[in-house]
């Protein structure tokens, strides 16, 4: 194993004396043992199992291959109870902190008013949706389900790297990885306990249920998709058939006397929540984008008229917003009258002049993102960027600062991962998945997103990035 | 249940069947062609029959000219461009699974991707001789599919819905391959028991796997009535137009509901007619007319189909909501 690697990063499984950590000990001592060959093996195993399944995930721009693997790593990420219990209530405060942001914010502005955050930042922000002003929601949750991607630099030092509040995916892989772990190692869990995941969604149902709008004592709930050529259909179909809910198009659905139906083979069939991975712009062609083919016209005036629930609801990426992110840490200590429990990472706006200066002066040791941008696409990684890379960032940031924001370049921790010259180091991020109804839940663990790449801090699947197992072990 | 679920669960279905037809059509002209050539006339009138019993005649004479045997076999087995190609068909019935793959189950998704991965690794040019293997191995996962699907789905109307296109497709085919078939079984009663009439009727019988029901069934020379009455009037034999017509409306029965009323009228209609039908009534209203009408009124009945239960029309459907 590369020494130079397990001193500049930490390492999930090795301590820097190259022990094996504490948390890891049962996994390493059947990992010595193993035979040579054996985690290869299995691995091709896996790949099968996968493709027949059809587990894929299109990345868009990828003309050649419509469907593609996401590459699964057979080395589990692990992490010990006392470690999950700290993150699980950090998690769950933070989500509860940037629900009460989003009912805030189209509400009272109570926010705006306390001189926390400018009117500017909230109101002028393109995803912040005027149509939402004063519409209330069961339990006053806006973010039903959200993504809060964790990065984790030493023993005890995690930060959020963003919070992700509109259509998060990635989940059925954290359930799929499990099964095919269960299915290729019985052995290991025999020797670990390990918290289960696979009832996430049934409490996903659950959080469904009651968002419901109130005195409807069956909705009726349904996933709705952008369609079979989206990247994520293969978990908006995986969800619906586990919840035992219709998988809906847009041109299933229409809005009559304000009311949603979906055409069925019976006739029209009143429709009462809405799972929707389909983006705000493309929901409703009378309000927002008039182009979209996926919405349902009238839908925003049969949700805004309370009759159906949409999870997430509409706005809320005003609040994952990576220049809104930056606020994250008073919304809770304003909300809540807490001390945040989560770190973020110290961020630089570059629509403030001194921070503009400061970060130009340093590319070459930053991370800049764009405001508006997900799932790595438009980033730049100054460290390992070229000049001519970098100078043509330079350009862009100068057209229009306010666009994007920077970061130091982090050093993610790394996880023994399988690849072609053998079990190696490779960075690693955490998604775990909040649920918010009534309460907040949320399943232990989350999806590992790994680099597979030598070096690489992208871990974004749409970049050639891979998924893990995330063993959260029980007491 | 979703008119589009059901709508794809119909297609996946009827695209596998109809998979399968062409490879047991393509089948028996393979056979066909290594009798002497006598037997069916010249080697462009052999290969024609496939083509006409799956109406793609048109379009393979403007990409190919003359009907030869291994521009045929690719043109219906593996064309990508031939909207009817086996290749197509399976093409499309993934298609359809992986957009209802929640109203599936992962076996039945798993030989249609198995399938359709498979057919992707075969030569994109397959070798005349290797084309028998494929056809029975398309035969073959047709099969699976459906005994996959008996076995696994739950029996609801997604099944029904299945059941609609699987047999709506079989019967439309086996109407087909008689009719283009059906000058073999006319002129011939004089010569009943010829080597001739033997091999076509013989191989006409094993296009639709009927060929050793027919030697159980009669156990005496091949004759066109037996032959006509196994295939369109007999419920025992499995691809008859009879027994498809004894599924689709189980199907549609077992659909009920509010909607469809004029589809399940229709089925039952093309039902009792051949339920109670007679042989010398279809010989003596002419074999190629009473076919004819037969296919008429599939096409109507799948119609039908297609508006009670299939189709999303707002309009049609806020009509429902306001009486």
């Amino acid at each position: 194993m590369d020494t130079n690697t397990l001193k500049k990063y930490f390492n999930e499984m090795y301590a820097d004396n190259g022990a094996v950590r504490d948390i890891y000990g049962r996994y390493g001592l059947w990992l010595k043992d193993l035979p040579d060959g054996t985690l290869e093996r299995r691995n091709a195993e896996a790949e099968l199992l996968f493709r027949r399944l059809g587990i894929t995930f299109a990345v868009y721009g990828d003309a050649g291959e419509a469907e593609r693997l996401i590459p699964f790593d057979i080395v589990p990420r692990i992490f010990g109870a006392a470690e999950w219990q700290r993150l699980e209530l950090g998690l769950k405060q933070r989500v509860r902190a940037l629900n009460a942001f989003l009912h805030d914010i189209y509400h009272d502005q109570e926010i705006i008013k306390a001189g926390i955050i400018s009117a500017h930042q909230v109101l002028n922000n393109a995803q912040y949706r005027p149509e939402m002003k004063g519409v209330d929601l069961p339990n006053q949750v806006y973010a039903h389900i959200a993504g809060i991607d964790l990065v984790r630099i030493a023993e005890n030092d995690f930060y959020v790297l963003e919070d992700n509040l509109r259509t998060p995916s990635g989940v059925s892989y954290m359930l799929e990885n499990r099964k095919t772990m269960m299915r290729l190692f019985p052995e290991l869990f025999v020797k670990h306990a390990v918290e289960p995941v696979e009832h996430y969604p049934q409490m996903l149902l659950n959080t469904l249920r009651e968002a419901a709008p109130p005195n409807v004592a069956y909705p009726v709930i349904v996933v709705m998709t952008p369609g079979s050529y989206n990247s994520a259909y293969f978990e908006h179909a995986y969800l619906a058939s586990q919840m035992g809910a219709e998988l809906v198009e847009g041109q299933d659905l229409f809005v009559h006397q304000q009311k949603v139906y979906m055409h069925t083979t019976e006739g029209p069939q009143q429709v009462h929540v809405i799972y929707r991975r389909v983006d705000d712009d493309f929901i409703d062609p009378r309000v927002f984008r008039a182009d979209s083919t996926l919405g349902v016209p009238g839908l925003m005036e049969a949700y805004c008229s309370g009759n159906v629930a949409l999870a997430n609801g509409v706005g809320t990426g005003v609040a994952d917003d990576k220049s809104t992110y930056l606020f994250v840490p008073d919304m809770i200590r304003y909300y809540l009258g807490e001390a945040p429990l989560l770190s973020n990472v110290p961020t630089w706006r570059l629509s403030e002049p001194d921070d503009l200066s400061y970060v130009l002066a340093h590319l070459p040791e930053l991370v800049i993102k764009e405001v508006q941008g997900s799932g790595g696409y438009g980033m730049l990684i100054g460290p390992t960027s070229s000049k001519a890379e970098i100078e043509a960032y330079r350009l862009r940031i100068l057209a229009e600062p306010a666009k994007f924001i920077a970061q130091p370049t982090l050093a993610l921790s790394s996880c023994p991962t399988l690849v072609e010259s053998g079990v190696a180091p490779r960075h690693v991020d955490l998604r775990p998945f909040v649920l918010s109804g009534k309460d907040v839940r949320i399943v232990p663990g989350g999806l590992t997103r790994v680099a597979l790449t030598e070096g690489s801090l992208v871990v974004n699947s749409s970049q050639g990035g891979g998924t893990k197992d995330t063993w959260v072990l029980e007491d | 249940m979703l008119s589009r679920t059901a709508e794809n669960l119909f297609w996946m279905a009827r695209h596998i069947e109809r998979a399968e037809n062409t490879a047991r059509v393509l089948d028996v002209a393979h056979r066909t062609s290594l009798l002497p050539l006598d037997i069916e006339g010249t080697q462009a009138y052999l290969w024609y029959a496939p083509l006409n019993i799956t109406g793609c005649a048109d379009s393979y004479e403007v990409k190919y000219g003359l009907a030869k045997a291994d521009t045929v076999s690719h043109y219906m087995a593996l064309d990508p461009d031939n909207p009817t190609s086996i290749y197509s068909c399976l093409k499309l019935a993934r298609e359809n699974a992986r957009t209802v793959r929640g109203a599936i189950t992962s076996e039945m998704w798993e030989v249609i991707n198995d399938t359709w991965l498979e057919l992707n690794r075969l030569p994109k040019q397959m070798d005349y001789e290797k084309f028998r293997d494929f056809f029975d191995w398309v035969k073959n996962r047709s099969h699976l599919f459906r005994g996959v699907t008996l076995d696994t789905i739950i029996k609801d109307i997604g099944l029904s819905f299945i059941k609609l296109g699987t047999f709506l497709e079989r019967a439309d085919n086996t109407a087909r391959i008689l009719d283009v078939k059906y000058h073999i079984l006319l002129p011939s009663l004089n010569d009943v028991g010829g080597a001739a009439d033997y091999y076509q009727w013989g191989s006409l019988l094993k296009s639709v796997s009927a060929f050793e029901a027919y030697q159980k069934t009669y156990r005496d020379v091949i004759s066109p009535q037996r032959v006509s009455e196994l295939l369109i009037f007999r419920d025992d034999m499995p691809r008859s137009l009879h027994a498809c017509m004894d599924e689709v409306e189980d199907a549609l029965m077992a659909i009920n509901g509010q909607s469809g009323k004029e589809a399940r009228r229709l089925a039952g209609e093309q039902h009792a007619a051949l339920h109670f039908g007679l042989t010398q009534d279809a010989f003596s209203e002419g074999l190629h007319e009473f076919l004819t009408d037969f296919l008429k009124n599939t096409a109507l009945l799948s119609r039908e189909i297609r508006e009670a239960y299939l189709s999303r029309q707002d309009t049609a459907m806020i009509r429902q909501l306001t009486t």
